[in-house]
C-alpha cells in the first residue's frame, strides 16, 4: 500500500513516506499525544468562547505593534518550554549515563536534543522575546503611535512562526539535525548529514532570519523618524537607544547568516564545493563566516537587557539614571566592537599566535564598556530610594549573576587558557552563565515591569519571588558543577561517560536543573494566579511603578492609537518630567486619528513561505515550485492593495480617552 | 506634495544623470582597457588600479545616481552607508586574512597558488 | 522634520502635547536604504568566499580560460545604460510626464532583461563545457555571486513591470512616487555591485 502511495503521489511526496513518521521512538510519541492533546483543548476552548473571530480580526491580522508584541513574547515563552524540556532530557540523561549504563538517550537522538535545544533558545526564545519586548514598547517610549512599517512588522512576525513551525514539525516528521546549533560542515554537508534534519535547520532560520532582519529596519525607521517633537537622541529613553543600536546589529548581521546558511544549501541542494572537502571546497570558512554572524548576535540578545536593566534601577530606585551619555556611548562602541572579536569563538582551529591575540585582546576590550555600565547601574542605586519590586529582584540577580559570568568570558579570551577549555562545559558553563543570567533574568524583570501596562494589571508578587529565587538558586546550582567539570576537561555535546567519579557533578547539575523547573512552574503559576486576582491587582492610574518614560503615561493597556495626541518632550525622562512640572492631561479637542489597517497579507505570506520551506526539505520539487510562485503573486498583489488604513472617528478618541478620565478619578479618590 | 518629497525630487535632473553615465563610462573603459591590452608592467599593479577605478565609479554612482549626500534623512544615509562599508571592509579583510593563517596552518596540500610559488 | 522643537508659548509654562495634526514623515525611503545596507552585507559575504576560494580550481579552468571579456563589456555597458534610462525616468516623473516614466522604464527593462539574457547564456555555455557550479570551489563561488547579482536583477524587473502596471492604474500618486524611487535606490544600487563584480571577478580573474 505504502507503493502504491508513493507511484501515485511519488513526484508530488518527494522524499516524504510513512516511515519519516517515528512510530518506534516511544519519547517522541508520547510528545505528539501530549502535544495533540493540550492543542485539541487549546482548539476546543477557543472553539467554545467563540473565539475564532476575535483571534483573526484582533490577533492574527493585527497590524498593533502591540499585539505583535504580545505574540511574540507568548511565542517566546511557549518555546522556552519546549528549549527547557530538551535541557532536562539532557541532565538526565548526563546523570545516569555512566559505564554500563547508557541512558535512555542513544547517541542519534542525544545529538538532535542539544542540537534542538541550542537552535530554539537561540533563535525561537531569546530572539523572539527581545524582539516582541522592543516591538511593544518603543513606540510608546519614542511618544509614536505604531512602527513605520506596520505590514512588514506583521509579516515579520509570522515568518518567524513559520520557522517555529518547521522545527516542531521536525518532532513528528522526520528528524532534526545532529550537528549542534550552528552546524558546521562537513559534518552538517550532504556526505555525512544526508536526511533531513540539517534542511529543517537550514529553511527554519532562513525563513525566521527574513522576519528578523525586515524587523531590524522597521525599528530602526520607526526610532530615526517617527520620536516626538522635542525628543533628541540624547532625550530618547535609555532602553530605545539599546533597541536602535540591537536593531543595527540585526540589520548588518543577519544577512552574513542568511549569506553563509544559503552557501551550505547550495551544497547540500545543487552539488557545489564551498565547505566540501574536496574539489577546492573549505569547511573553515564556514566557521569563520558563521560567527562573523555568530558573535554580534549574542549582542543582539544582550543589549535590549542592558536597556532594560536601566529603566528598571532608575524607575525603583527613584532617581535618574546615573551616566545617561556614558551608557550611550558604551551601547554604542558594544555595537562597533562586536564585529571585532568573532575568532575568538575558534582560538583552536589553527590560525596561528598573530591573528589569535589580535583577536584575543580585542575581546579583552569590549568588556569594558559593560562594566562602564555595571559601575552606572551601581551609582543609579547608590542614595537611591530602592523599592524591591520583582524586577528589581531579578536586577541584582543579574547583576551578580552576569558579571562572574562575563568574568569567565575573560578568562576564556585568552587564548593558551582557551586551548585548553575550548569546547569544554567550562564553555558551556560561560555561555549559559550570560545568557541566563542576562538574558533570561533580563525578560523576566521586562515582563514583570512591563506587564501591567500590556494587560492592565500587576503580576503577582509572592509568585514573582518565589520563581526568581527558584531560578536564581537553581542556576547556581545547575551550572557550578558544570564550571568544575570544564576544568577538569570534560567535553561537551558527551551523552555518555566512562569516569564514574565525576557523576556526582551531573547529578548536582540535575538537581539544579529541577529547581530551574521549578522557577518556571513558578512564573506559571503566577500568570494564572494574577489572571485570577486581576481585579485587586488592576492597574487603573497606568503608572503603578511611578514611572519616568512616556509609556507609562498611557492607560494600562494603551488604546489602540497608543496617544490621544502626540507628547511633546522637552527632557530625558520625560513623563518624570511632565509630572514634575505639572501637566494637563487633555481632556477635549480631539481630532480623528489616522489608523493602518489590519491585514490578512502577512501571514498568507508567511503561510506560503513555510509552506515552500517544507517542500524544499522533503524535495517535493513541484509543491515547492508552486508555493514559491503563490508567495511571489500574493505578495504582489498585496502591493495592489492602496487602500491600507482609516481614520478613527475623533467621538471614538474622545470616548475613549472619557472612560479613562473616569478611571484617573476613580483612582485619586 | 510634501517638503520633504519635493526636496528629495529636485534631485533628478538630466545633467546630474549625464555626467555620472559620462564619467561611470570613462571610469570602465579604462580598467577594461588596462587588462585586455596588458597595458601596465605587471599584474598586480593593474589590479591594484582597476580596484582603485572601481572605487572611484562607486562614489560616482553613489552621488550621481543614488544622490547620497550628508543632508538626506538628516545625515542617517551616510552614517549608515559609511557603518556598513566599514563592516564589508571588516568582513572582506577579516575573511581573507583569518583565511590566508587558517588555510597555511591547517590546509593538508598547497594551493595552486603555492604549488606555483614552490621552486 | 525629524526633530521639531516643541511647542513653548513665550512666558508661560511649557506644553506637553502637540494638539495640532501630528504626521510623522514617510519612512519608506530610509527603510529602503536600510534594507539595501542589508543587501550590502549578503553581498560581502559572497565576495569573501570568492575572495578566498576564487583561486582553488581543483585542476580545472580558471577566470583566466573561462572569461571572455567582450561579452563582459557588453553586459556591463547594458547595465550602465539602463542606469541611465532609469533616472532619464525619475525626470520624467519629476515633470509628471507619464508617458516619459512608462516609456524610460520600459526601455530600462529591456536593457535589464538584455542583461539577464547575456548572463544566462554565459552560464549555459559553461555548464555546457563542464565548468558548472559543482566543478570546484571557484566556480561555485564565481556562479552564486554572479547567479546572486542577476537574480536581484531580475526581480528589479519583475518589480519594474508591475510598477509600471499600477503607474497605469493609479497615475503618478505618492505611493508610486515613493515606490519609482526605492525601486531606482534598488537598480543604482545593483549596479554598483557590478562595477565590483566585473572588477574583482572578471577582470582580475582574467588578470592572475
Amino acid at each position: 500500500m505504502t507503493s502504491d502511495l508513493n507511484a501515485t503521489f511519488g513526484q508530488l511526496l518527494g522524499r516524504l513516506s510513512w516511515d519519516a513518521i517515528p512510530y518506534h521512538e516511544p519519547i517522541l510519541v508520547a510528545t505528539f499525544a501530549g502535544a495533540a492533546v493540550v492543542g485539541l483543548a487549546v482548539l476546543l476552548l477557543i472553539t467554545r468562547l467563540h473565539a475564532w473571530g476575535s483571534l483573526w480580526r484582533d490577533w492574527i491580522t493585527s497590524i498593533d505593534h502591540k499585539k505583535i508584541g504580545i505574540m511574540y513574547m507568548v511565542l517566546g515563552v511557549v518555546m522556552l518550554l519546549r528549549g527547557f524540556a530538551d535541557a532536562a532530557m539532557m541532565r538526565a540523561q548526563q546523570a545516569v549515563a555512566f559505564g554500563d549504563a547508557a541512558g535512555f538517550l542513544p547517541p542519534h537522538h542525544y545529538d538532535q536534543i542539544f542540537t534542538a535545544h541550542g537552535v530554539i533558545m537561540i533563535f525561537f526564545v531569546a530572539m523572539p522575546l527581545v524582539t516582541g519586548l522592543m516591538n511593544y514598547i518603543v513606540p510608546l517610549q519614542i511618544g509614536a503611535r505604531d512602527v513605520a512599517f506596520p505590514f512588514l512588522n506583521n509579516f515579520s512576525f509570522w515568518m518567524t512562526a513559520g520557522g517555529v513551525v518547521l522545527v516542531m514539525l521536525s518532532l513528528f516528521i522526520g528528524e532534526f539535525a545532529r550537528t549542534g546549533w550552528l552546524a558546521y560542515p562537513p559534518l552538517s554537508g550532504l556526505l555525512q548529514s544526508p536526511d533531513v534534519g540539517v534542511d529543517y535547520y537550514l529553511w527554519a532560520l532562513q525563513i525566521a532570519g527574513i522576519g528578523t532582519t525586515l524587523s531590524g529596519i522597521n525599528l530602526i525607521a520607526t526610532i530615526i523618524k517617527m520620536r516626538a517633537p522635542g525628543m533628541t537622541m540624547m532625550k530618547m529613553p535609555v532602553f530605545t537607544w539599546t533597541a536602535l543600536c540591537t536593531n543595527v546589529l540585526i540589520v548588518a548581521t543577519f544577512p552574513i547568516l542568511a549569506g553563509t546558511l544559503a552557501l551550505l544549501t547550495m551544497d547540500r541542494y545543487l552539488g557545489t564545493n564551498f565547505f566540501t572537502n574536496d574539489l577546492g571546497g573549505n569547511p573553515m570558512l564556514y566557521v569563520s563566516l558563521i560567527w562573523m554572524w555568530g558573535h554580534p548576535e549574542v549582542y543582539i540578545l544582550v543589549l535590549p537587557v542592558f536597556g532594560i536593566f536601566s529603566e528598571v534601577v532608575s524607575t525603583f530606585s527613584s532617581k535618574r539614571l546615573f551616566g545617561y551619555t556614558s551608557m550611550v556611548y558604551a551601547t554604542v562602541v558594544i555595537t562597533i566592537l562586536s564585529y571585532l572579536v568573532w575568532l575568538h569563538h575558534f582560538f583552536t582551529m589553527g590560525s596561528g599566535a598573530s591573528v589569535n591575540s589580535f583577536f584575543g585582546i580585542t575581546t579583552m576590550i569590549i568588556s569594558i564598556p559593560t562594566g562602564a555600565k555595571m559601575f552606572n547601574w551601581l551609582f543609579t542605586m547608590y542614595r537611591g530610594r530602592i523599592r524591591f519590586e520583582v524586577p528589581m529582584l531579578w536586577t541584582v540577580g543579574f547583576m551578580v549573576t552576569f558579571v562572574i559570568g562575563g568574568m569567565t568570558g575573560v578568562l576564556l579570551a585568552v587564548p593558551p587558557a582557551d586551548f585548553v577549555l575550548h569546547n569544554s562545559l567550562f564553555l558551556v558553563a560561560h555561555f549559559h552563565n550570560v545568557i541566563i543570567g542576562g538574558v533570561v533574568f533580563g525578560i523576566f524583570a521586562a515582563i514583570n515591569y512591563w506587564f501591567p501596562k500590556a494587560f492592565g494589571y500587576r503580576l503577582d508578587a509572592f509568585w514573582g519571588k518565589v520563581s526568581f529565587w527558584f531560578w536564581f538558586v537553581g542556576f547556581w546550582v545547575a551550572f557550578s558543577p558544570v564550571y568544575v567539570l570544564g576544568l577538569m576537561g570534560v567535553t561537551r555535546r558527551l551523552s555518555h561517560f566512562d569516569d564514574p567519579s565525576l557523576q556526582i557533578w551531573f547529578q548536582i547539575a540535575a538537581v539544579g536543573g529541577l529547581l530551574i523547573a521549578c522557577g518556571i512552574a513558578a512564573f506559571l503559576v503566577q500568570l494564572a494566579v494574577s489572571w485570577r486576582h486581576r481585579a485587586a491587582l488592576r492597574d487603573v492610574t497606568g503608572d503603578p511603578w511611578n514611572g519616568r518614560t512616556l509609556e507609562w503615561s498611557t492607560a494600562s493597556p494603551p488604546p489602540e492609537y497608543n496617544f490621544a495626541f502626540t507628547p511633546n518632550v522637552h527632557d530625558g525622562d520625560a513623563w518624570h518630567d511632565m509630572k514634575r512640572r505639572g501637566h494637563q492631561r487633555p481632556t477635549a479637542g480631539f481630532k480623528p486619528i489616522h489608523l493602518p489597517k489590519n491585514t490578512a497579507a502577512g501571514v498568507v505570506i508567511a503561510g506560503l513561505t513555510t509552506l515552500c520551506g517544507f517542500a524544499l526539505i522533503w524535495h517535493m520539487w513541484l509543491v515547492a515550485g508552486v508555493a514559491f510562485a503563490a508567495t511571489l503573486v500574493a505578495a504582489i498583489v498585496h502591493t495592489f492593495d492602496y487602500g491600507r488604513d482609516f481614520h478613527l472617528p475623533a467621538e471614538t478618541v474622545a470616548r475613549t480617552e472619557q472612560a479613562r478620565t473616569l478611571q484617573l478619578a476613580a483612582a485619586a479618590s | 506634495m510634501s517638503e520633504q518629497a519635493e526636496n528629495l525630487e529636485a534631485h533628478f535632473s538630466v545633467k546630474g544623470y549625464t555626467i555620472g553615465f559620462l564619467l561611470s563610462v570613462v571610469l570602465t573603459a579604462i580598467p577594461f582597457w588596462l587588462v585586455m591590452d596588458h597595458v601596465l608592467p605587471s599584474p598586480r599593479i593593474t589590479a591594484l588600479t582597476i580596484l582603485a577605478f572601481a572605487a572611484v565609479q562607486i562614489v560616482v554612482h553613489m552621488v550621481c545616481f543614488l544622490h547620497l549626500n550628508a543632508k538626506s534623512e538628516g545625515g542617517w544615509s551616510l552614517l549608515a552607508l559609511t557603518f556598513t562599508a566599514t563592516l564589508v571592509v571588516i568582513v572582506l579583510a577579516g575573511s581573507t586574512w583569518v583565511m590566508f593563517h587558517l588555510d597555511t596552518n591547517m590546509m593538508p596540500a598547497p594551493s595552486t597558488a603555492q604549488m606555483r610559488a614552490m621552486p | 522634520m525629524l526633530n521639531p522643537r516643541p511647542i513653548t508659548a513665550a512666558g508661560s509654562a511649557p506644553v506637553f502635547y502637540d494638539t495640532g495634526d501630528h504626521h510623522p514623515p514617510s519612512s519608506t525611503l530610509l527603510g529602503f536604504w536600510l534594507y539595501l545596507m542589508s543587501d550590502c552585507l549578503l553581498f560581502a559575504v559572497l565576495f569573501a568566499a570568492y575572495a578566498v576560494l576564487g583561486h582553488r580550481y581543483a585542476a580545472g579552468p580558471s577566470g583566466a580560460d573561462l572569461f571572455a571579456l567582450p561579452m563582459v563589456a557588453t553586459n556591463t555597458a547594458l547595465l550602465l545604460l539602463s542606469s541611465i534610462t532609469y533616472g532619464l525616468a525619475m525626470v520624467a516623473m519629476r515633470n509628471w510626464s507619464m508617458g516619459g516614466v512608462l516609456g524610460w522604464l520600459a526601455i530600462t527593462g529591456l536593457l535589464g532583461a538584455g542583461f539577464i539574457g547575456l548572463e544566462l547564456k554565459e552560464f549555459a555555455h559553461l555548464i555546457h563545457d563542464g565548468a558548472g557550479p559543482q566543478r570546484s570551489a571557484f566556480l561555485s563561488s564565481f556562479f552564486t555571486l554572479v547567479g546572486t547579482h542577476g537574480l536581484h536583477v531580475s526581480f528589479g524587473i519583475v518589480w519594474l513591470v508591475t510598477l509600471m502596471v499600477q503607474v497605469v492604474k493609479r497615475g503618478l500618486v505618492v505611493e508610486n512616487r515613493r515606490r519609482l524611487m526605492c525601486l531606482s535606490m534598488f537598480w543604482h544600487f545593483l549596479d554598483v555591485v557590478w562595477i565590483g563584480v566585473f572588477t574583482f571577478v572578471y577582470l582580475m580573474g582574467v588578470l592572475k
